[in-house]
């Protein structure tokens, strides 16, 4: 009885660490599922603007014509469509539960991956010493003491977004044996001396004794590699959220979305990373059942590709890109975009889709009117220096 | 061992002592050091069966072709994973068996700083010959010459788009509309030489993604060995070029070389190498007088890493703290099996590295695999490194007594708690799992 075991250690490493967590009020219903997708996905082609005048003359090969036409993007408002490789999606977009962001970008202007995946995780232009994530500072701020310590990091490694003072969970599907729970007693017990490692060992071991109350065997063990093990994660992390006494914020990974070369259309690299996408997303919803209700997940990606293809039927790193928000919370049905246009002269330097929309923007509305953080708080604590970066209002159902 | 000087030279700058370099490693840690850089690299045994680089890539294209002409695609992936198993198995067994473990450090460290990753199914054909004839010849030799191997190599050009890169005004570029790939000469200024730091713009970016236009792959129908590395001077952009402020005239192949070995010896290179190479061997933030030492002997010394390296063991900052820095699961591995003295199977290891979260050849992205604490001691991750370690010890044959493992790997960098538990624990078995998941063994 394993599970059993690991529940006893669980009770007894709180007592050393965490007792926040035995004496946590009944927490919020509100889930937030933050999908972090590394490499810069195509915007473009994720939700295309056929509408434009510009749009296919600019995107030749990539192009996939208008909703209607074989291999052609779902519709969505006779302007936007959605690539048919997101289909599972379309169905949210019918109930309202899907708002896609379009032209959305953090202040990084150097099309370096690294460098905006650490502005756009910080949720700040990098500062020399400070590497904590937007929603770790958001987690002290959150309205109810029980929440904050309930946010877990779905994935082998813990992601910047998370990172910071509040302690936060991480999990990951695992394939080891068990150890004794006496033996992990006595390991753990040396770990204390460690003031660096200690503390994280102890959320893990927390966050392994939830999954062992919350998920099957099948479910702890994952499934598949790359993007398709993101379909196994997402599934894991919709549990947790789903759970009663379970995290109400999680931070899922999923790369392959640099495509240089070969990115396709309805096939090609691009899709290999959208279908896990969709289907990962999809997973979630039916692992939180009437949850679904109370939860938004928010994809979000460092910035946008080329508009045009590439000499080799890729795009290279671009600049304003895609966001999307899904969820039963979610007030959607709509595109929310300043659109900028793909003419000529609308291109940022020539060549990107000009972004309109600062990533935090978003990021402040699901905290004010989804998660019910104080907007001085938000703007103090969370973004400071941030008063000219307005959350859009009404994204999100009461 | 009981000297904190012995265990860093072990530790840190090698990979864990084997029981037969105790006298040597007590005797003088730094003349162990130097002497492994200072003689020339010995081949792994591990490697003698092993292809070369062009015949991988032969054997790749041909498998391309196979697929295109027979759908064969199983055929493709299975010859890609089965490589892949020969040489990661053959890696590890070499990092766990070397006698010169600083060298093969070096060998880590300059192969993580050049990335090829097997995320990109095509490198699972090529990421080890890439290692072996790219990065390993050239770890004690000149940074412009591994940059240059490195950026010719068919692995590096097939894993950053450049064979596909064709000159927008060459003869090809004007034929067949196809144009610029940009992908490789970013990573080459941002990752692999002066930084983001030497402010280069989106201009440079395309300058030198010009002068590369051109190399890549012999295609199986164009003669010559399939897959090896050609020039295709129809696909070079012709005309002269700027990068950085420094103009390189028209020409071919030449002008990729001079531009690559220009950035190799630029004193932002120095700059960005030097942080690195501090930031692995003196700690996660590292002082910045070591970092300067280091950059100045690069310049000095136009690159030369033999020199570099000999810096580093020289510099009194590496020797300041006994055990800073966070193992990585391989290096975790690698120690554990060096300090047992057994060699592993290799179908087992692989499959742990990547349940940890390190798999072989396999880093995230081009910038590599991370080198701070913060990225390797997520909570998940830390509780699989015991569950690893519990499941190492009681699979291994071991008849040591494990009191006396302790001492050998990691002698004064054991606390109390640790040899407490260790020496008190009521079989040999758990004795090691102990030892192998405290919070000493997985720093170095």
């Amino acid at each position: 009885m394993p599970i059993d075991r690991r529940r006893l250690l669980f009770a007894g490493l709180i007592s050393t660490y965490a007792p926040r967590l035995v004496l946590a009020a009944a927490p919020t219903e509100r889930r937030l599922a933050v999908v972090v997708l590394r490499g810069a996905w195509d915007g473009l082609a994720v939700v295309p603007a056929y509408g434009d005048p510009a749009f296919a003359g600019l995107r030749g090969a990539l192009d996939m014509g208008r909703p209607g036409g074989v291999e052609a993007p779902l519709d969505l408002d006779g302007f936007f469509g959605l690539h048919p490789a997101l289909e599972p999606l379309i169905g949210f977009w019918r109930q309202g539960e899907l708002l896609p962001v379009h032209a959305v970008a953090t202040t990084h202007r150097g099309r370096s991956h690294f460098e905006a995946q650490d502005e756009l995780e910080a949720g700040m232009p990098r500062v020399v010493g400070r590497a904590d994530g937007w929603l770790n500072r958001a987690l002290g701020e959150l309205p109810s003491p029980a929440d904050r310590r309930l946010a877990l990091a779905v994935g082998p490694s813990m992601p910047l977004t998370l990172r910071g003072e509040a302690p936060v969970a991480s999990w990951a599907p695992s394939r080891m044996p068990t150890p004794s729970a006496d033996l992990m007693t006595r390991i753990a017990a040396l770990w204390q001396q460690d003031a660096e490692l200690g503390p994280a060992l102890a959320e893990g071991l927390k966050a392994q004794s939830m999954a062992g109350e919350v998920l099957s065997g099948d479910e702890r063990m994952g499934g598949g590699r790359g993007a398709g093990a993101f379909v196994a994660i997402a599934r894991a992390a919709g549990g947790f959220l789903a759970a009663d006494r379970g995290p109400r914020i999680a931070v899922l990974d999923i790369g392959g979305w640099d495509t240089h070369s070969a990115q396709g259309t309805v096939r090609g690299r691009l899709v290999q990373s959208l279908a896990p996408l969709g289907a990962g997303i999809t997973a979630m919803a039916a692992e939180l059942g009437p949850a679904w209700r109370n939860t938004v997940v928010l994809c979000v990606s460092e910035f946008g590709r080329t508009a045009a293809p590439n000499g080799t039927g890729g795009t290279d790193h671009g600049t304003g890109g895609l966001a999307l928000l899904v969820g039963g919370a979610v007030k959607g049905g709509r595109v929310l975009a300043d659109w900028p246009g793909l003419g000529r002269g609308a291109l940022f330097e020539g060549r990107d889709l000009k972004p309109t929309l600062d990533t935090r923007a978003v990021y402040k509305a699901v905290l004010r009117d989804h998660l019910g953080v104080d907007v001085p708080a938000i703007e103090r604590k969370v973004f400071p220096d941030t008063a000219t970066i307005k959350a859009p209002q009404g994204l999100f159902r009461a | 061992m009981r000297s904190g000087a012995a265990i860093i030279a072990a530790n840190r700058f090698g990979l864990g002592a084997r029981a037969a370099e105790v006298p040597l490693l007590e005797a003088d840690p730094r003349g162990w050091l130097l002497r492994q850089i200072d003689m020339p690299g010995e081949v792994p045994a591990a490697f003698a069966n092993l292809a070369s680089g062009n015949r991988r890539a032969g054997e790749y294209m041909e498998a391309v072709a196979a697929r295109r002409a027979a759908g064969l695609e199983d055929l493709l992936r299975r010859n890609g994973r089965q490589v892949y198993g020969e040489e990661a198995g053959a890696r590890f067994l070499a990092a766990v068996r070397s006698p010169q473990s600083f060298r093969e450090r070096l060998v880590a460290f300059w192969s993580n700083h050049l990335t090829v990753s097997v995320l990109r199914p095509a490198i699972t054909f090529f990421a080890g010959a890439y290692e072996r004839e790219a990065i390993r010849p050239h770890v004690t030799g000149r940074f412009a010459d591994m940059l240059v191997a490195a950026c010719a190599h068919p692995a590096m050009l097939l894993y950053l788009d450049n064979h596909l890169s064709v000159g927008p005004n060459s003869e090809s570029g004007v034929r067949s509309r196809r144009g610029l790939n940009e992908n490789l000469a970013r990573e080459i200024l941002e990752l692999h030489t002066v930084g983001v730091a030497a402010g280069y713009s989106q201009d440079d970016v395309r300058a030198l993604a010009k002068m590369i236009t051109g190399w890549g792959l012999l295609r199986p129908n164009e003669g010559g060995t399939t897959g090896a590395f050609t020039f295709r001077a129809r696909a070079h952009e012709p005309g002269e070029q700027t990068l950085l402020g420094c103009t390189f005239a028209a020409g071919g192949y030449e002008q990729g070389e001079a531009a690559l070995t220009f950035l190799a010896t630029h004193p932002a290179t120095a700059r960005h190498i030097a942080t690195k190479l501090a930031r692995h061997f003196a700690g996660d933030d590292p002082p910045t007088t070591l970092v300067d030492r280091l950059a100045m002997r690069f310049v000095e010394t136009g690159g030369d890493l033999l020199q570099v390296a000999r810096a580093l063991v020289e510099a009194p900052e590496p020797w300041a703290e006994i055990a800073p820095k966070l193992r990585t699961p391989f290096e975790l591995q690698v120690a554990a099996y060096r300090a047992l003295g057994i060699a592993p199977a290799p179908d087992r290891v692989l499959g742990s590295l990547a349940q940890l979260g390190h798999p072989m050849f396999r880093a995230p992205s081009p910038a590599g695999w991370p080198d701070r604490a913060k990225d390797w001691a997520g909570p998940e991750a830390l509780v699989k490194r015991i569950e690893w370690a519990v499941a190492v010890a009681e699979r291994v044959r071991v008849t040591e007594a494990p009191t006396a493992i302790l001492e050998r790997a990691l002698g004064p960098a054991a606390g109390d708690a640790t040899r407490f538990a260790v020496a008190r624990a009521e079989s040999g078995r758990e004795g090691l799992a102990l030892l192998l998941a405290s919070p000493e063994f997985q720093r170095r």
